[in-house]
C-alpha cells in the first residue's frame, strides 16, 4: 500500500490549484451571484488539457489517471464548485460511456472534440417521473428505417445549456423494464431536440441545469450507444465514475471551506483573542480536518480501483456518501464560526455551504450510495 | 528554431525567513519554484514555438538533483527537453563561477545539437536579485545582450530581433542579431500554466549533466573559484510603528501635527 501521490499527480495539484484561484476564484462568487455559466473558464480548461483528463492521448486525452482528474475536480471545487461540477460531468458522464460503450467509429466521431474540449459534453438520465426509479422512464425511443425517434423530456441536466454532444437513456422496449433501456447519442441541433426550462437553484448556480426535450427528434441509428437494451447498464456504470468527480466537488467544497474559515479564524478576535485561541473552536477544526481527510481517501481509493480496473462501484458509493456529508458538516460549520458575516455574501463560506447540498443529492442521493453499500453487505 | 532557456530552481521567498540569530536562511519547509522572471522567459520562447512550431526549446539549469522538478515544470509548460549540471564541484558557485558552469554547459550544446539561435534567461533570481548571471553568459559566449527586455520581435527571416528594453526613465528600442541573449522581465508576458498533456508526456527527458560531462574547467567554478560570498544574510530590523495624529477638528488635526514637527525640531 501506498499512500504517496505520484510526481504527475503532485504536479496536477499544482497547475490545477493555480489555475483555479488565479482564473475561478475571482469570479467565483460573481458568476454565482448572476447565475452566469463560465464560458470563458471552460475555453481556459480545454486550452489547457482539463477536459480529457484520464483518457488516451491517441484519441485526444491527456493520457492521465482517475486520482489525477480526481485532484482537478476537487481542486476546482476548492474554490468554484460550479467549474468542478463543469468538469466532472462533462468528463464522466459523456466522454466515459462513449469511451467505453461507443463503437470504433463513435469514439472517433465525438472523442477528440470533447476530450480537447473543443465540444462539452452532458448526460441525460433524470425524468420527472424517474429519479432515484431510474427505471420508471418514460422517454421513448422506436426505430423507424435507418433512424431512431426520441419523444419525451429529461429534468435537471447539468451542463445542458451549453453542451454539444450528450449521451440520453431512453425506453426502448417498456415491457422489459431496466432491460428495456437503451443509451444514444444526440447532438446539439438534432432536429427535434432543444433545451427547455433551466433551472433555478439553490447552489452551484453558475452551472448550467436544463431540460432536455424531444419531439420527434430523429437521429441516425448509428447514434444507438452500446447495444439495444444494455442503456440501464450504461447509465448506472457511468454513475459509478461520475460518482468519484461529486466525491471530489464534495471533497474540494469542504477543503475549500476549511480553508478560507483557518485563515478567518486567525484574524477574527473576540474577548482580546483571536477565534483560533480558543480550544472549543480548535477541536471542531481538528474534527473537520479529521473527516476530510477520510474523504479524500476514500475518493482516492475510489478512483485508484478505476484506474486499476478492478470493481469499484462500491468503493465510489462510500466515498460520495461521505464526502457530500462531510461537505455538508464542514460548511455549515464554517459559516457558524464566521458567525453573522458568514451568513452574507461578503464571505464565500455562504456559497460553499449552498453548493455543498447538492452533493448528497445528484448522481444518487445518499440515500441510494446506502442502497449500494447494503446490497454489499446483504446482497440485492 | 533552437532556443536556450536558462533557469533556476529557487526558494519561494514569500515562504522564506531568515534565523535572526545565526543570520542564514530558515529553507526547511520552504517550496522550491521556478524563478519568476525565467518562467516569462520560459514563455517567450514558447511563443515563438506557438509560431513557429519547428522551434526547439532546451531548458538549461545548474542545481542539486531535486532542481529536476522544477525542469519537469517547464517541460510540462511546452519545453522540448531539459539539461541539468549537478555536481558538487559547481556547488557554492557565486555568479561568476555560475556563468563559466552554464557557459560550459552551452559550449557542450553546442557541440551535441550545433549552434542555437537565442539564449533567454530570466532579468534575476528572487533569492540572490543579482540579476548578473545572463549578461555573464552573454559575455562568456560573445553574443549580444539586451538585458529588462519588456517587449520582443522576431523579424520574418528570423535573422534579427527588435526587443524594447526597459529603463528607470523611458525604454529603449534595440535591434539585434541573432544569436544573442536576452534576459526578460516580469512586464514581457504573462507566463502559461503547465497543460495535462505536458504533465504526462512521457516521451521528454531531463538529462543530468555531471562536470566532467560538459567538461568544465573545475577551477572556475564552485565556492573556492567565487571571487563573491555572502558574508552574512539578516532581516532589516523594522521600522517602528507609525503615528496617528489625533484631533477632532481638521485644524486641530494640523495643529497637533505642526507642534510633533516642532518638537522634533523638523520645523
Amino acid at each position: 500500500m501506498n499512500f504517496q501521490p505520484t510526481k504527475e499527480q503532485e504536479f496536477v495539484r499544482k497547475m490545477v490549484r493555480s489555475f483555479a484561484e488565479t482564473e475561478c476564484e475571482p469570479i467565483a462568487a460573481d458568476i454565482d451571484k448572476e447565475h452566469r455559466f463560465p464560458v470563458e473558464t471552460v475555453e481556459k480548461m480545454a486550452k489547457y488539457g482539463l477536459l480529457g483528463i484520464p483518457f488516451p492521448t491517441e484519441l485526444g486525452g491527456a493520457g492521465g489517471d482517475h486520482i489525477s482528474y480526481a485532484i482537478t475536480v476537487e481542486e476546482l471545487s476548492r474554490v468554484c464548485a460550479s467549474t468542478g461540477v463543469i468538469c466532472s460531468a462533462h468528463t464522466s458522464l459523456c466522454c466515459w460511456p462513449i469511451f467505453n460503450y461507443g463503437t470504433a467509429e463513435q469514439k472517433e466521431k465525438y472523442l477528440p472534440d470533447l476530450l480537447s474540449g473543443k465540444k462539452l459534453g452532458a448526460f441525460g438520465l433524470t425524468e420527472p417521473g424517474a429519479g432515484t426509479d431510474a427505471s420508471g422512464q418514460q422517454t421513448k425511443a422506436v426505430l423507424d428505417g435507418e433512424e431512431y425517434v426520441l419523444n419525451g423530456s429529461k429534468v435537471f441536466i447539468t451542463n445542458g445549456g451549453y453542451a454539444d454532444v450528450f449521451v440520453v437513456m431512453a425506453m426502448t422496449d417498456k415491457s422489459k423494464g431496466n432491460h428495456g433501456i437503451t443509451a444514444f447519442i444526440v447532438e446539439k441541433g438534432d432536429a427535434g431536440f432543444s433545451i427547455g426550462k433551466t433551472e433555478d437553484k439553490l447552489g452551484i448556480c453558475a452551472s448550467s441545469t436544463t431540460e432536455l426535450i424531444f419531439e420527434n427528434c430523429r437521429i441516425p441509428k448509428d447514434r444507438l450507444l452500446g447495444k439495444v437494451g444494455q442503456g440501464f447498464k450504461v447509465a448506472m456504470s457511468t454513475l459509478d465514475g461520475g460518482r468519484i468527480g461529486i466525491a471530489s466537488q464534495a471533497l474540494g467544497i469542504a477543503q475549500g471551506a476549511f480553508d478560507v474559515t483557518v485563515d478567518y479564524m486567525k484574524s477574527r478576535k473576540q474577548f482580546g483573542r483571536s477565534l483560533s485561541k480558543f480550544q472549543a473552536l480548535q477541536f471542531e477544526m481538528a474534527e473537520m480536518k479529521t473527516r476530510i481527510e477520510a474523504a479524500r481517501l476514500l475518493v482516492y481509493k475510489a478512483a485508484f480501483k478505476k484506474d486499476q480496473h478492478v470493481p469499484y462501484s462500491v468503493d465510489a458509493a462510500m466515498a460520495k456518501l461521505y464526502a457530500a456529508e462531510t461537505a455538508m458538516y464542514v460548511t455549515t460549520k464554517c459559516v457558524q464560526f464566521h458567525g453573522g458575516y458568514g451568513y452574507t455574501k461578503d464571505y464565500p463560506v455562504e456559497r460553499m455551504m449552498r453548493d455543498a447540498k447538492i452533493t448528497e443529492i445528484y448522481e444518487g442521493t445518499s440515500e441510494v450510495q446506502k442502497m449500494v453499500i447494503a446490497a454489499s453487505v446483504f446482497g440485492k | 528554431m533552437k532556443v536556450i532557456v536558462c533557469a533556476k530552481q529557487v526558494p519561494d521567498t514569500n515562504e522564506i525567513k531568515i534565523n535572526p540569530e545565526t543570520g542564514s536562511l530558515i529553507r526547511d519547509g520552504v517550496p522550491s519554484i521556478l524563478n519568476p522572471d525565467d518562467a516569462n522567459a520560459l514563455e517567450e520562447a514558447l511563443k515563438l514555438k506557438d509560431m513557429y512550431p519547428d522551434t526547439h526549446i532546451t531548458v538549461v539549469s545548474m542545481g542539486p538533483p531535486q532542481a529536476q522538478d522544477m525542469l519537469f515544470e517547464c517541460l510540462a509548460m511546452g519545453a522540448d527537453e531539459a539539461i541539468l549540471l549537478s555536481d558538487r564541484a559547481v556547488g557554492g558557485s557565486d555568479t561568476y563561477a555560475t556563468s563559466n558552469a552554464i557557459s560550459a554547459v552551452i559550449d557542450k550544446y553546442k557541440k551535441e545539437f550545433g549552434d542555437f539561435d537565442i539564449i533567454f534567461g530570466g532579468r534575476q533570481a528572487i533569492d540572490g536579485d543579482t540579476a548578473q548571471v545572463g549578461p555573464q553568459i552573454a559575455e562568456k559566449q560573445h553574443l549580444p545582450q539586451v538585458t529588462y527586455v519588456v517587449d520582443f520581435k522576431l523579424s520574418d527571416d528570423k535573422k534579427t530581433v527588435t526587443v524594447k528594453r526597459q529603463l528607470e526613465d523611458g525604454y529603449e528600442e534595440i535591434e539585434v542579431k541573432t544569436p544573442c541573449m536576452l534576459t526578460c522581465t516580469k512586464e514581457l508576458n504573462q507566463p502559461r500554466y503547465m497543460s495535462m498533456k505536458g504533465i504526462f508526456n512521457k516521451d521528454k527527458k531531463i538529462t543530468v549533466w555531471s562536470a566532467a560531462d560538459c567538461e568544465v574547467d573545475l577551477s572556475v567554478v564552485g565556492l573556492k573559484a567565487s571571487p563573491t560570498n555572502v558574508y552574512r544574510s539578516f532581516t532589516p530590523r523594522p521600522k517602528g510603528k507609525g503615528v496617528m495624529v489625533a484631533g477632532d477638528t481638521e485644524a486641530e488635526i494640523a495643529a497637533n501635527l505642526i507642534a510633533s514637527f516642532k518638537e522634533k525640531h523638523i520645523i
